[in-house]
């Protein structure tokens, strides 16, 4: 049975660094770690400016349990504990190590010791893992759904739609026998019958080489869904995988399944081999401006500024630089912000890509509606947002949007149909919780 | 003679209908009370909704129903807080008049300019990204927010920054809901000095985001002879119960933090 989720658009796909080896690069001199790289609670600083640190020591942590520890990805000094700047642009408590290049592991790391769901969960929690596709949600959260929840699929998401963006593919290449081994893993340690590897049907080569891998194992099938964004967004991965649609205000686990990113079962394989907890990360650097566009292997912490001269410098200055793909990405204004757990991608674009077009009256063609994927109105809710009618927003959903995007890409009008209602979502919430 | 049936139908179902209506209007008949009618009489109209209440009429049906406080317009003042308090009977306190103040000077050419926004002109869009194009993320952003929601076209923004024309302001406090950053306070209008600023940074760093920052110095609250200056995080703030419109704190700023309202901008 093939489902295909209604909307979306035919983004083009730009996959320009697909067939480039990732390339390592090296400890920076200093590493800028924010205490908040997850969806839950931010943790606080466990070191003081002074201190000496090895890679792997946690660095931060809370009590919460919507939240997930925070480590060092170098070893070095302790040269600053406060409020730096974050990927959304605000200031955030951050700790900031000089690194002295020796890259010396903790003495605490060792390869964890799992007998049974609960250490597995709790191996999980200490090594730092949020979900790399992008939203950054806790793991150990996601793993372990509400007793009366019964989870019967495991979906992987190998679907990346953004344009440009394949470090996900990079790791499907270079690391196919590590996902299978996490994907075992996980339906092994939560007893979860079958696993479907969602992948889009523009990468054929990641198709065959996992399908080759998980030749082995029954449970594990791989699925090829067409190109069309936002196929990897997870509502819309869960319909192409089993046909079944998150209510609103649903959670995956209502529908019995838990989506992971690619990127996250394979760190859950090395991870109980090694011991070494999450303190890199495989980002793709590309957009007009950039001299060499590749995929990197980065250590967290790192700034884009680091990166960007490591491929090569700009071009031309660039006009706009992205912290994520062209889609939903975040703009950045200052290239001293670092690279956190869930980033994916840094993309820098010249005036003609990156600016934003102006805005012409809406002609009420309806193709944002065509194109959204949650069976939203955008044109309606933007026309309300704009006349500040945030009661009766709330009676056209505006609460379901996912932001994908895919309305303002659609508009011929080039209304800015995102973010305006981003601005109204906003809005809603905040007088929910007045 | 062919006249005369339908004339006398017509008049006939008239007055048919006429003594049914008159005689439901008597026996069906809502009583209103009519201090309801009077105190909505008093009122301004301005449908603010600054009382609380969706408008004025709902407002003046409490005040008899739910016997609300009756000094709750902002907009019309002491003046119709003593007429509602005669026909309601009861003892006027009157409320003081109350007007909107924008804590922050810091106009374009006194901040440092982050990025070139080319969102949404609205202040909530903005504040999302990156706390605003400002380098000041406390400071206000002059997109105008308040000013779209003001009925009484009380704010003027000028330079990347939001004024209150205090004589037209009526006080009913819609653009300190509106304001992402919360820097507009309601103050009483006889209150002369306000601390321009909303800045929690430390000293050096509030001043090297904008020139007219308040930098935590505590000249104003040495010098204060009652004692109404307090800082609070890094930022002073004039108690307007204790002040006295001395004016030494304004000519002691070394920033030009503070600044003085003469109440008809």
């Amino acid at each position: 049975m093939k489902w295909i989720f209604r909307g979306g658009v035919p983004a083009p796909h730009r996959k320009n660094t697909k067939d480039q080896e990732t390339a390592v690069m090296g400890t920076p001199s200093k590493v800028v770690i924010p205490m908040v790289q997850h969806i839950g609670a931010a943790c606080s600083p466990t070191v003081k400016k002074g201190d000496y640190v090895k890679v792997g020591q946690v660095i931060g942590d809370s009590e919460a349990y919507v939240s997930s520890p925070v480590h060092s990805s170098v070893s070095g000094v302790v040269s600053k504990v406060e409020p730096m700047l974050y990927a959304s642009g605000k200031m955030v408590m951050s700790v900031e190590i000089e690194t002295d290049g020796k890259q010396e592991l903790h003495n605490s790391i060792n390869p964890p010791v799992i007998n049974g769901k609960d250490d597995f969960l709790k191996a999980i929690r200490d090594s730092g893992l949020v979900g790399l596709g992008g939203a950054g949600f806790p793991v150990h959260v996601k793993l372990n759904p509400p007793k009366d929840k019964v989870v019967d699929t495991l979906i992987i998401n190998g679907s990346e739609c953004e344009p440009y963006i394949t470090s996900d593919y990079r790791e499907m290449i270079e690391n196919s026998s590590g996902i299978i081994k996490g994907v075992k893993l996980v339906l092994d340690m939560l007893g979860i019958p079958r696993a479907i590897i969602g992948i889009e049907d523009n990468k054929p080569e990641a198709i065959k080489l996992l399908s080759q891998e998980a030749e082995s194992d029954e449970r594990i099938s791989v699925r090829a869904f067409p190109s069309r964004y936002p196929q990897g967004a997870e509502k819309m991965l869960i319909y192409s995988a089993t046909g079944r649609k998150v209510s609103p205000g649903k959670l995956p686990a209502d529908v019995g399944s838990i989506v992971l990113n690619v990127n996250s079962v394979s760190f859950i394989a090395s991870y109980l081999e090694n011991g070494i907890p999450l303190v890199n990360k495989r980002i793709t650097v590309d957009g007009p401006v950039v001299k060499e566009p590749k995929n990197v292997l980065v250590t967290i912490g790192t700034s884009l500024k680091d990166i960007f001269d490591f491929c090569g410098g700009f071009i031309s200055s660039p006009y706009k630089v992205l912290m994520g793909g062209p889609m939903m990405g975040i703009a950045q204004y200052s290239l001293a912000t670092s690279v956190i757990k869930n980033t994916n991608a840094i993309l820098a674009f010249d005036k003609k890509e990156g600016d934003l077009p102006s805005e012409s009256p809406c002609i009420r063609c309806g193709r944002c509606v065509t194109a959204c994927p949650m069976n939203l109105l955008p044109l309606e809710l933007n026309r309300l947002v704009m006349a500040d009618k945030y009661n009766e927003l709330n009676r056209y959903s505006v609460l379901d949007c996912i932001e994908c995007g895919s309305c303002s890409y659609a508009c011929p009008s080039k209304r800015h149909l995102v973010q305006s209602i981003r601005l109204g979502k906003d809005a809603v919430k905040r007088t929910i919780k007045r | 003679m062919k006249i005369i049936f339908p004339v006398l139908i017509v008049s006939g179902l008239g007055l048919a209908f006429g003594l049914i209506l008159s005689y439901a209007s008597k026996k069906f008949a809502v009583e209103i009370d009519e201090r309801v009618e009077k105190i909505r009489g008093v009122l301004p109209g301005a449908n603010c909704g600054g009382c609380g209440f969706s408008g004025c009429d709902q407002y003046a049906e409490a005040i008899v129903g739910e016997s609300a406080a009756i000094n709750l317009c902002p907009v019309g003042g002491s003046g119709v807080v003593t007429q509602i308090s005669e026909i309601m009977g009861v003892d006027s306190e009157s409320g003081e008049k109350m007007v909107a103040r924008v804590m922050c000077n810091g106009t374009w050419d006194k901040v440092k300019i982050k990025f070139d926004y080319d969102g949404i002109i609205d202040c909530r869009s903005a504040a999302t990204m990156a706390g605003g194009p400002s380098s000041c993320i406390y400071g206000c952003e002059g997109m105008g927010s308040c000013k779209r929601v003001c009925a009484f076209g009380a704010i003027e923004v000028e330079n990347g920054l939001a004024r209150i024309i205090e004589r037209k302001c009526s006080g009913c406090g819609r653009c300190v809901v509106e304001c992402p950053k919360g820097i507009i306070k309601m103050v009483p209008a006889k209150s002369e000095y306000s601390v321009c600023c909303s800045n929690h940074e430390k000293g050096a760093v509030a001043r090297k985001n904008c020139q007219v920052a308040c930098i935590a110095c505590q000249k104003c609250v040495k010098e204060c002879p009652v004692g109404a200056i307090s800082m609070d995080n890094f930022c002073s703030v004039i108690d307007p119960s204790k002040c006295i419109n001395c004016g030494k704190c304004y000519k002691v700023c070394p920033t030009g933090a503070i600044s003085k309202f003469t109440g008809h901008m």
